[in-house]
Parts: C-alpha cells; sequence; structure tokens
C-alpha cells in the first residue's frame, strides 16, 4: 500500500479540487430544473404536468414537460437553434481548414531547414500566447479597414457589400486554430522516422502517394487530436467571435452572452447543460475509440 | 543496353552543413565501380561516409559533385522512386499500419502490377525468406529477425537490378546475425543480383563480400577482395581497422623489386626479405606491420633470420586462441597462438617473464608508408 494515498493532505486536497471543478457544474444543472423563472435561488422543481403552462407570479407551478418545463422552451426556441447551428458550421469549416493548414505546417517545420524556420516557429507560438482580446481587436481592425477599403474602391453596394458574418467569424478561427493543431501535430512527429517515407519513394511512390498512403496513416493520430483540440476550441470561443460576428453568425457563445444581459431565466442553464452532455457524449466517444484501437492487436 | 557496371560513382563529393555552420565533406572524391552480380560491402565505422554513399545511390541524396550511375546512366536529381534500385533499411521502416502482405505489396502497386500477379509475386517472394503463412500479420506481431526478413523481401519482391542494404542486420543478435549473413550470401548468389552493403562489422564485410571499400572520413582507404584486405594491407588505417596488427617503425636498409629489408631500432635489428607495395624507396621511413596470428612463438634458441628474442608480459586465454603478450627489447608485440591443443595443464601457458624466441616470416609482413 502506497503510504501517500492514506495521507489527509491527499485526500483533502482531492476533495477540494473535486468540489472546485464539478459544484458549478452540479449547480448549473441543478437550476435548469428551477421551479422560479427568476432563477436568482433554487425554489425547487417543478411539481406537475399539465396541458399549459401554469405560472404562479415568477413561480412555475406545472407544465406540458413537467420538471423539464426549461427544456421544452429551449427546444421551441428559434435563435438557440440558429447559434447553434451556427456554432457548428464554423467550427466544423474552421476545424478542417485548419488541421490541414496547421499539419503542413508542421510537416515543414520538422523536414526542413530553411532560413525563416526560427521566426517560423515563434511566429506559431505568438497567436498562442498574445491576449484573445488584443487577436480580438487586431482582427475586427483588419478586416474593416480592407472591408472598407474594398467597398469604397469598387463601389460596392447592397447585397455585395462585404461586411462581417459568418464567413469573418470562420476565417478568425481559423487563424487562432493553425498554431494549436501545428503545434499538437508537431509534437507527435518528433520522433517521426523520416526512413518510413524514404521506404515509400523506394518502392516507388511518388511524394503525394507516400504521403497519402504512408505519412498520413502514420501520424493520423496526432492529426485528429489537433483537430479535436481546434474544434472545442472554435465550439467555446467568445472573445474573437465577439469582435468578428456580424448580423446572423451569432453563435451559442455570444447567444448567451446575449441572454444574460438581459434576465437568467433558467433556459440558460438547461441550453448549457445540454451543451456539457453534448461534450461530454463526444469526450466519451472518442475515449472508446481510442481504447479499443489500443486493444487491437496492432 | 546493360553496362559492365551495376553502380558507378565517379569523383562523388557529398558536403553537408553542420548544425554549427561548416561545411563538412561527408563524401570526398570518392570513385567506385561496382559490378553486375557483385556482393559489394562498404565498411567503416559511423562518420566515414559509407551509408551517405549507399543514400546516394539510392536517390536520397544527391551528391555536390561527382555522378552516379546505375547501369550506365547518370542520375543527375532523379528521384528514388524512378530508379531501379531497392534498399533495406537499418530500421527495417516497416509500415506498421500495413499488413506483412500489404508491406510487400506496396511497391507492386506502384508498379501498376495486377491483383493476381501480385499475391502470385507476394508469395514467392515469401518463400523466399521463409516466411509463407504470416501474411496477415502486422509488423508489431513478428519477431525482429522476422521483421528483417519482410524488410529484404520488400525489396527483393520489386526485383531490382541493386539491392541497397543499410546494416540490415546491426539490431539482431550475434547467434540470428551469423545465420542471416550466410542466407543473404546464398539468396544473392542465387539471384544474381548486384547488392550494395553497409556496415561496420568488418568480420561482416569478410564473410559475405566479393569486394570490400573500407571507407575512412569521407574517403576509401582501400578497394580489394576480402583477402587483399585483410592480408594486403595498403595502409596503416586499413591494417589497423581490419583484424589487428602489430606495428613497428623502421627504416628501410635495402630494397630491390620484389623484397625490401628494413631495420627496426626497437627490435635493434633488420627484418630482411619482405614484400613491399608501390612507391618505397631506399632509407624512407616506414611501418612494418604483422598480424598477431603470423608470429611464431619458437621456445627453442635457433639461428636464424628475423627471429628476435623477447620476454612474455601477459597471457590470456580466450578459448579460441591465447594472447601473448611480448616485450622485444621495448616493442610491445601482441602474439594469438591457436589453441590447437587442450590447455588444461597449465604448463602448457607460458609463464610471465619467461624468455622466448619469436619468428616473423617474411611473407607475413608488410611493408606501409608512414603516414
Amino acid at each position: 500500500m502506497n503510504p501517500f494515498r492514506r495521507s489527509p493532505f491527499v485526500i483533502a486536497a482531492t476533495i477540494l479540487v473535486y468540489v472546485f471543478l464539478y459544484a458549478p457544474i452540479v449547480g448549473l444543472v441543478l437550476y435548469s430544473f428551477n421551479a422560479s423563472r427568476a432563477n436568482v435561488t433554487f425554489e425547487g422543481f417543478i411539481p406537475a404536468f399539465s396541458d399549459r403552462v401554469v405560472m404562479d407570479g415568477s413561480m412555475v407551478k406545472s407544465s406540458p414537460c413537467g420538471p423539464f418545463h426549461w427544456y421544452c422552451e429551449l427546444s421551441k426556441n428559434r435563435d438557440v437553434a440558429e447559434a447553434a447551428g451556427n456554432t457548428l458550421t464554423i467550427a466544423f469549416t474552421a476545424t478542417i481548414i485548419s488541421t490541414i493548414i496547421g499539419t503542413m505546417a508542421a510537416l515543414a517545420l520538422q523536414r526542413y531547414n530553411f532560413k525563416m524556420k526560427p521566426f517560423s516557429q515563434l511566429s506559431l507560438y505568438i497567436p498562442i500566447v498574445i491576449p484573445e482580446i488584443v487577436m480580438g481587436i487586431g482582427i475586427l481592425t483588419l478586416f474593416s479597414q480592407v472591408f472598407g477599403w474594398m467597398n469604397d474602391t469598387f463601389n460596392l453596394v447592397g447585397s455585395a457589400r462585404l461586411s462581417m458574418g459568418i464567413m469573418t467569424v470562420t476565417a478568425s478561427h481559423i487563424a487562432f486554430m493553425v498554431p494549436f493543431v501545428a503545434l499538437v501535430v508537431q509534437a507527435r512527429l518528433t520522433g517521426f522516422d523520416k526512413s518510413y517515407e524514404e521506404a515509400a519513394m523506394d518502392l516507388g511512390a511518388n511524394e503525394w502517394i507516400t504521403f497519402r498512403r504512408v505519412t498520413l496513416p502514420m501520424i493520423l493520430p496526432g492529426v485528429l487530436s489537433g483537430a479535436l483540440l481546434a474544434f472545442t476550441l472554435s465550439l467555446d470561443d467568445f472573445v474573437i467571435t465577439f469582435f468578428t460576428n456580424g448580423p446572423g453568425s451569432t453563435t451559442l457563445p455570444i447567444y448567451v452572452y446575449g441572454l444574460l444581459r438581459r434576465i437568467i431565466t433558467p433556459q440558460v442553464n438547461a441550453l448549457s447543460t445540454v451543451w456539457i452532455m453534448v461534450v461530454f457524449l463526444a469526450v466519451l466517444a472518442i475515449q472508446i475509440l481510442q481504447n479499443r484501437e489500443q486493444k487491437k492487436p496492432s | 543496353m546493360t553496362s559492365e557496371f551495376a553502380v558507378e560513382l565517379r569523383d562523388v563529393v557529398k558536403r553537408f552543413i553542420t548544425p554549427e555552420g561548416n561545411d563538412m565533406a561527408a563524401v570526398d572524391h570518392v570513385t567506385m565501380q561496382i559490378k553486375n552480380g557483385e556482393f559489394f560491402s562498404m565498411l567503416g565505422s559511423s562518420g566515414c561516409g559509407k551509408t551517405t554513399s549507399l543514400r546516394m545511390v539510392a536517390g536520397f541524396e544527391w551528391p555536390t559533385e561527382g555522378e552516379v550511375y546505375i547501369e550506365g546512366k547518370a542520375m543527375g536529381h532523379t528521384p528514388p522512386f524512378q530508379r531501379k534500385v531497392n534498399t533495406v533499411f537499418q530500421s527495417y521502416a516497416l509500415f506498421q499500419h500495413m499488413t506483412v502482405f500489404q508491406n510487400l505489396a506496396f511497391g507492386l502497386e506502384m508498379e501498376g502490377a495486377k491483383e493476381d500477379e501480385i499475391k502470385k509475386r507476394v508469395g514467392r517472394a515469401l518463400e523466399m525468406v521463409q516466411l509463407t503463412g504470416m501474411d496477415r500479420r502486422k509488423p508489431k506481431q513478428l519477431s525482429g529477425g522476422q521483421q528483417q526478413r519482410v524488410a529484404l523481401a520488400r525489396a527483393l519482391v520489386k526485383t531490382p537490378d541493386v539491392l541497397l542494404l543499410d546494416e540490415p542486420l546491426g539490431a539482431l543478435d550475434l547467434k540470428l546475425r551469423k545465420e542471416m549473413q550466410l542466407e543473404l550470401k546464398a539468396l544473392q548468389q542465387q539471384l544474381g543480383i548486384t547488392f550494395i552493403y553497409v556496415t561496420h562489422d568488418q568480420e561482416e564485410a569478410l564473410t559475405m563480400s566479393d569486394r570490400i571499400a573500407v571507407m575512412s572520413k569521407g574517403k576509401i582507404q582501400q578497394l580489394g577482395t576480402p583477402v587483399e584486405i585483410y592480408e594486403r594491407p595498403t595502409n596503416k588505417f586499413v591494417a589497423d581497422f581490419i583484424g589487428e596488427s602489430n606495428f613497428l617503425e623502421g627504416k628501410i636498409k635495402s630494397i630491390s623489386k620484389k623484397e625490401a629489408s628494413v631495420f627496426v631500432p626497437s627490435l635493434n635489428a633488420e627484418v630482411v626479405g619482405m614484400p613491399i607495395s608501390e612507391g618505397l624507396v631506399k632509407g624512407e621511413e616506414v611501418i612494418v606491420s604483422i598480424r598477431p596470428e603470423k608470429i611464431r612463438i619458437a621456445e627453442k634458441d635457433a639461428v636464424n633470420q628475423n627471429m628476435f628474442r623477447a620476454t612474455v608480459t601477459n597471457t590470456v586465454y580466450i578459448g579460441v586462441d591465447t594472447k601473448v603478450f611480448v616485450d622485444a627489447h621495448g616493442a610491445k608485440l601482441k602474439v594469438w597462438e591457436q589453441n590447437r591443443i587442450s590447455r588444461l595443464d597449465p604448463k602448457s601457458f607460458y609463464t610471465v617473464g619467461q624468455e622466448v624466441w619469436l619468428m616473423l616470416l617474411p611473407e607475413n609482413t608488410i611493408v606501409l608508408k608512414k603516414d
């Protein structure tokens, strides 16, 4: 028996960490069942099912969905559906593009020596270390200047005028995701023996076939974890999206923030709970897939 | 049209920029001609340029100067996938995400071979390396020796003109390595393919090769058959690197077309009647090189040429041989005596301090230029 495991300090620290990490989440989920519309304190679950919503002041007495009242309300909310759609569209597009660019960057940095290599490597870290708000303002400035100039120069009118929207959000997400992908892939590439690629070429494969049939399958785990990281970063990005979105490109974090500024109904909690569940299931699925991959006699 | 030479390197130089920014010639004006069907080895310690030379034949590196010819054709910047040579890598470089069959089929697919032809040729190649039935395994499920055979089969299934082998047995244990040496040699003779073999293991090179290029510091030190390399090293580096040698400094006393007599101060005597290499002149400072197993110890006081008195300083029994270390007037020499008789009787060993006579047979000695 490891004496360390019995130490009261370790036990206390463990409990504290779990409380700190998960108590807010448990609270958040609990409040999504709150009978109180004001949602300041937890006033108990919604007690009954009924044909229509019965309110008593700010208290919900009964609802067709019973305790799941706020989830039903959420499902009727068109803005949420639109925001979720935007979020996923942006996340998928930005993940695919940033994974391709980031992987190529990682391969180039690992494989070749060139004059600007130290600079290139450093420039990968900069978007990661500078505050997101600085990057957000920077991207906003860039877009508004370029768009303004182009609109004026080419006399763009009506729907042809360039403005902030899904495209600008996606582009800015790609910009901050590429370094993350590149660094994750780069970490996986260290120790990648170039003789695999040489062997493929030796056997008659040109560069492209070598990449498709040998390099990519071998570095795929790294590429996938880079893509996954990029995807989650895009899903919950607030700051940069805040600066680069426009009409019709509201994402879930922006939408939730908008709700919070008006009134915090338990609907926000219901939305957050669904979100957490989706992420949790995704992580679980990845874990199961990875375990199966490891168990397979490879 | 087939050329007389399978592979030819003409005055090839390969320069690299070291991480410190220095310009370094890994291969320094190397010229060699490798004949069709030959088992050719490049032998040297790490950094001697042997692997770089091989990689230039494979097409992974391009010469800074000079030219590589394969079957008489200048290769220039021809990429590896357009050269009719195949490589067995030191690390095997088997594709881990593919089965043995897929590994072997890869190169045939690249040639555009039909499915049934691929099956047939892969089957034959696996049979050749005695791995029939292993085709559905992944490389990680195979032992080191089996992986090595897969790497060999993967290269041979392409029926290359020249097979390049970069220390292919380096990762195997000694016994397996010795088995594989003989198997490789037999395979090469059976297939009639030119093998270019890179190794740092001299015994391996001597066992298998038709000819060996001994390399050091990017240059060829000597190129010849195993017998020539061992029996007639042309410089001190080769005499020292291949096997073991005793070196005695001396000065040529008299010289004829075939023989020389050298005065060796440390023996305070003249060694006479030794065969000579080219370019030696009378009065030149030279090195006399003698293999330890070629010195005879004679206990009897006999009057003869090239016999020198010496004192035994140490003996080491190593099973096959007994190593006898002697001191002849200050010249420290090593003598290997084969244990032809059982040494169970302690009296069969020389004792430390014992006076003996050393006999240097002139035909077993070599006179080398001092470098």
